[in-house]
């Protein structure tokens, strides 16, 4: 695979994957995968509809295990540290790689407590501090202007636009290094995705994305490296213009130009 | 088969139905009508307000008011953290694991079990075993080692932790999975996520739960009967706090009981057919007791349900 040979150039990397193989029970649903994630860079995984995008991106930050019996062969290097190592602290790893959902899931609390929830977990309790980083993360996802008088509002009132930017927000509240999308636009209209996709031209510049996606355009438009999975298998891996200009296999062709999936 | 036999069948078995159903509430509302018609005669504010005279066959029944409520409370005071903490503990931490099984199963039999022996087992364990047992320890002459309003509670409160367990639990899975995702991918620990988001949420169900327990609680006698209950009482379980003058509830007395008042005066009395007016007013009052809470366990559902936070 190109992985190996030059597409990185400077970049540094941040996650590497190294044959990855992940189950749910029994059931393999990410299969000998290894691809890398650059620092500041977007890197968007597409594939078809249960191929394990979700799962693949998920495996980063260890959620699933939370609710599901999963297990894992290989290696998930963070700052070349495997994440799965003994000794590594999920609170941390969770805190430096953060997560925004399919489908938005803020608190049913006030905009002002979703975004200092996480802040508020590792003891920042000082109000001007908060008020900065609730300001701040918000103004970095692009919603303050909406939403700075009615802080004190119930998130559940908003819009589905609106809350998604406000699940980003409160995800940046932690400052992290990575930031985990999973197809953040899915439950959005076109208006709102366009300004989600102007915010993550925005946030790569302080963060590294990893972004699933079901929308050709979209990968090709924010992207800078594309994944495709298929099956579990991890088809092509490309810089992005690359891969839909010039696909190296017939069925990733197939697959961007829609005649699959 | 026919279709008009087909048509007589169905009828047939709508009818047989819908009359069992009316069964239901047919009971209900004899005992209800007679109960009412019986006993609203001697309600006024004395009899709710005054201790019974001439051997319970006139004068008020405000002592079994006063015991039922303090039990009921200082049960309720009990049994809530026990049972909240032990659903936590099962439904965030054990999941399905042996322990798990094991602990659940435990429940749903202590929820099988007779309230008789709920009594019994009061009096051989916390009057007898934990009660005696401080009074040893303690080197004082007997204090804790007899029936008394806590381990009366105490013994309420284990009658009904099942109720609270359960619905706790309940409450507790029907807590959206993707916002404790959302908290955990924030980097919060388990305690945090039940904490900050999973007990915010289940409020509600929690509160139900705790509010049918006391409905459940309330009227029990059995339990009671051995570990604290009195026949009958000259005072109130009141003790007044030397030079402040404060008068609290002492949990160490014992005290007089609703249910526990109906019984003794439909089976104890010197006369039975005398107590028979205050018998039906007593009944009327604990179930318009039981009445009142379960009311309020829905006025609490309404008011949470609409300020989800
Ligand atoms: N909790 C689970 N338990 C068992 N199998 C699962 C679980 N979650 C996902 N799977 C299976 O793993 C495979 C990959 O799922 P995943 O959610 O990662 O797919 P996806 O590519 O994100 O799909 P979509 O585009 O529909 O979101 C699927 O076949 C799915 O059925
Ligand atoms: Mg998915």
């Amino acid at each position: 695979m190109k992985v190996e040979h030059g597409i990185k150039g400077q970049q540094k990397t941040k996650i590497k994957l190294e044959e990855l193989t992940f189950y749910y029970g029994k059931y393999k649903a990410i299969d000998n995968v290894s691809m890398e994630f650059l620092e500041c860079k977007v890197t968007a995984i597409i594939g078809p509809s249960g191929c394990g995008k979700s799962t693949l991106i998920k495996s980063i930050n260890r959620i699933s295990e939370i609710t599901n019996d999963v297990q894992v062969e290989g290696k998930v290097l963070l700052d070349n540290k495997n994440v799965y190592d003994r000794d590594v602290d999920l609170v941390d790893l969770r805190r430096r790689v953060g997560m925004v959902f399919q489908r938005p899931n803020p608190f049913p609390k006030s905009i002002y407590d979703n975004v200092a929830f996480g802040p508020r977990l590792y003891g920042v309790n000082n109000k001007k501090r908060l008020d900065e980083i609730v300001e701040y993360s918000l103004v970095k996802s692009a919603l303050w202007n909406e939403v700075k008088d009615r802080l004190n509002q119930s998130a559940i009132g908003f819009s589905g636009g609106q809350q998604q930017r406000l699940c980003i927000a409160r995800a940046l509240a932690v400052d992290p290094e990575v930031l985990l999308m999973d197809e953040p636009c899915a439950a959005l209209d076109p208006t709102a995705t366009a300004r989600i996709e102007e915010l993550i031209e925005d946030l790569k510049k302080y963060y590294t994305i990893a972004i699933v996606t079901h929308n050709m355009q979209q990968a090709a438009r924010i992207s800078d490296y594309t994944g495709f999975l298929l099956n579990g298998q991890l088809i092509e891996y490309n810089i992005t213009t690359e891969m839909f200009t010039n696909p190296d296999k017939k069925v990733t062709e197939d697959y961007i130009t829609g005649r699959f999936g | 088969m026919t279709v008009g036999k087909r048509k007589i069948f169905n009828s047939f078995f709508q009818g047989l139905c819908r009359s069992m159903a009316f069964l239901a509430m047919a009971v209900l509302i004899v005992i209800l009508v007679k109960v009412v018609t019986n006993g609203v005669g001697v309600i006024n504010l004395s009899f709710l307000f005054k201790a019974p005279r001439e051997g319970m066959t006139e004068g008020g029944i405000f002592p079994a008011i006063f015991g039922t409520v303090c039990i009921t409370m200082l049960m309720i005071v009990l049994a809530i953290p026990v049972g909240v903490s032990a659903a936590i503990y099962l439904t965030e931490y054990a999941g399905k694991n042996f322990l798990g099984r094991i602990i659940r199963a435990s429940i749903n039999n202590l929820a099988g079990v007779p309230s008789i022996v709920f009594g019994l087992f009061g009096v051989g364990f916390f009057v007898l075993f934990i009660g005696r047992g401080m009074d040893k320890i303690l080197g004082i002459p007997l204090l804790f080692g007899q029936p008394a309003m806590l381990w009366a509670a105490s013994t309420l409160a284990l009658l009904v932790l099942p109720v609270i367990i359960v619905s706790t639990e309940e409450a507790l899975n029907s807590v959206s999975v993707s916002l404790r995702e959302a908290a955990f991918a924030l980097g919060a620990t388990k305690w945090q996520v039940v904490r900050n988001v999973v007990l915010p949420q289940a409020r509600s169900g929690i509160l139900t739960g705790a509010i049918l327990s006391i409905s459940r609680g309330a009227g029990e006698t059995a339990p009671i009967l051995f570990t604290g209950c009195a026949y009958f009482l000259p005072r109130l379980p009141v003790f007044t706090i030397p030079y402040v003058h404060i008068p609290v509830i002492n949990p160490l007395d014992q005290f007089m009981e609703l249910s526990y008042h109906i019984f003794i005066m439909a089976t104890q009395s010197t006369n039975v057919a005398a107590t028979r007016p205050i018998q039906y007013g007593t009944t009327l009052v604990l179930i318009a007791l039981t009445f009142l809470l379960n009311l309020s366990a829905i006025i609490f559902r309404i008011y949470f349900r609409k300020r989800p936070r």
